[in-house]
């Protein structure tokens, strides 16, 4: 596996390049649709049971089949990565919608109460109170979502895309089991680091929770 | 785009034959439930146990979500090189005993975690209650526990089927059956209207199979539970620790 990877490097640096961007990308953008969504239903009641069950459905779709019919509706070429990102970005939306939504409702009234009595105006009030505590929830979601991403980017190699599941393929071709094994072990390495990168942004973000640990 | 499907899946000639949607579909379904079935019967009496004898849960649920981390990909080419040249029997069973593996590696965390996680997350007073009605363990575990952890059972046993419908399409790739063969044959031959037909069926099967589980957990869920007896809508705790828990899918 040490060997073909040192005849390979640059290949396989750059499929892991592209695997880390085609995962992270629609991580970030997942989160940006997700959050105002999340908001939506919250703050909109009768939203949130056609939200949730819009997204629970949108997580049945099989990834190599999203993978597919989305050329067909966005008119794109069926190697082009943009399918990826795209189909990813739903899953990742569809899983933190409702994430976002109950990490919001189960923001304590007493502390809404305090912050409206302090003078927080609805915005403020979101982004400085109510966000902040329900940071710790949503990154959990966070997790879930970036390993998962991971897992699915290396499905779109049985369409061609360049990522680090063409080690599978490859490596199925050939009936070879070290550019196989060195995809999974740079796949879990990756969600590793996306898993680790969260939780410290997590922490970064919620000072007081390591305030009540001590 | 709308059109070709339509004119695909309403051709005569692609549901009949070896090569035909029935066929395709009904081994798509064999492969998923035998998975199912085996991950199953493991993962479903070690959630309940663990989250009876509360001993070991937190290995098994590490164990079992850094399973989830795992490509499916990966796993599936790997399991076949890795097995199919030591199986000497001609035809389908080459792949198939890989894959079915692959199937049941990927069907058990969800499964496993939910249980235990259903079981361990019954409120201590229920517990307390019926051993003070002389309940005994194995008692207390069948008619209190169960129940109660049947929603989060349920979920998990969805989230697993899900996760073995979708992991069975790409099966296809390494020469088995199913819906999944219209998505790499329609690629192989540049036919898109046969991939596109393919993604819908697969898309309507899994959807199909999440909607009629759904039914059945209704059912099957005690109304005391899901407090479908009142107006109002209970909150369940654990039914967002479920979302947190819902497994990747392929």
């Amino acid at each position: 596996m040490i060997q073909y990877f040192r005849d390979n490097q640059d290949q396989v640096l750059n499929w892991l390049a592209w695997h880390a961007w085609l995962s992270a990308l629609p991580l970030v953008l997942g989160l940006l649709i997700a959050l105002p969504l999340g908001w939506l239903a919250r703050r909109y009641r009768w939203l949130y049971p056609p939200l949730v069950t819009v997204a629970g459905l949108l997580y049945t779709i099989p990834s190599l089949a999203l993978f597919i019919l989305l050329p067909g509706l966005l008119k794109t070429r069926i190697l082009d990565p943009n399918n990826v990102v795209v189909a990813l970005t739903i899953y990742t939306v569809a899983l933190l919608v409702r994430v976002v939504a109950d990490a919001l409702g189960a923001v304590p009234n007493e502390v809404l109460q305090a912050a409206t009595a302090m003078g927080y105006r609805r915005i403020g009030r979101l982004l400085k109170v109510e966000l902040p505590i329900a940071v710790p929830v949503i990154a959990a979601g966070l997790r879930v979502a970036a390993v998962s991403n991971v897992s699915l980017v290396s499905v779109a190699a049985l369409i061609g895309v360049p990522e680090l599941g063409q080690l599978f393929t490859n490596g199925f071709q050939l009936s070879y089991q070290a550019p196989i094994l060195l995809g999974i072990l740079l796949s879990v390495l990756l969600a590793l680091l996306f898993d680790t990168v969260i939780q410290l942004a997590a922490r970064v973000l919620t000072p007081w929770r390591r305030a009540v640990a001590r | 785009m709308i059109t070709d499907i339509w004119n695909w899946l309403s051709a005569a000639e692609h549901w009949h034959g070896p090569d035909g949607i029935p066929i395709h579909l009904k081994e798509h379904l064999q492969y998923s439930l035998i998975a199912l079935l085996i991950a199953a019967a493991i993962a479903l009496p070690l959630g309940l146990l663990i989250g009876h004898t509360g001993r070991g849960g937190f290995a098994v649920v590490a164990i079992a979500n850094s399973f989830r981390a795992l490509p499916t990909v990966g796993l599936l080419t790997f399991f076949v090189i890795l097995i199919a040249p030591h199986i000497h029997s001609t035809g389908e069973a080459t792949y198939l005993i890989p894959s079915e593996i692959v199937l049941v590696l990927l069907a058990i965390p969800s499964m496993l975690t939910n249980t235990y996680a259903g079981v361990s997350a019954v409120d201590p007073a229920v517990r307390d209650a019926a051993q003070g009605m002389g309940m005994r363990g194995s008692q207390t575990l069948w008619q209190v526990e169960l129940p109660n952890a049947l929603p989060l059972i349920f979920s998990g046993i969805r989230s697993s089927f899900l996760q073995v419908i979708a992991t069975a399409t790409i099966t296809a790739y390494v020469s088995l059956g199913g819906l999944g063969r219209y998505l790499i044959d329609g690629l192989a031959q540049q036919d898109y209207p046969q991939m596109a037909s393919g993604a819908v069926l697969v898309a309507v099967l899994a959807l199909l199979i999440d909607v009629a589980l759904a039914v059945v957990q209704r059912y099957a869920v005690s109304r005391g539970i899901t407090g479908r007896y009142s107006r109002k809508r209970i909150v369940d705790p654990a039914e967002q620790k479920a979302v947190i828990a819902a497994a990747p899918l392929t």
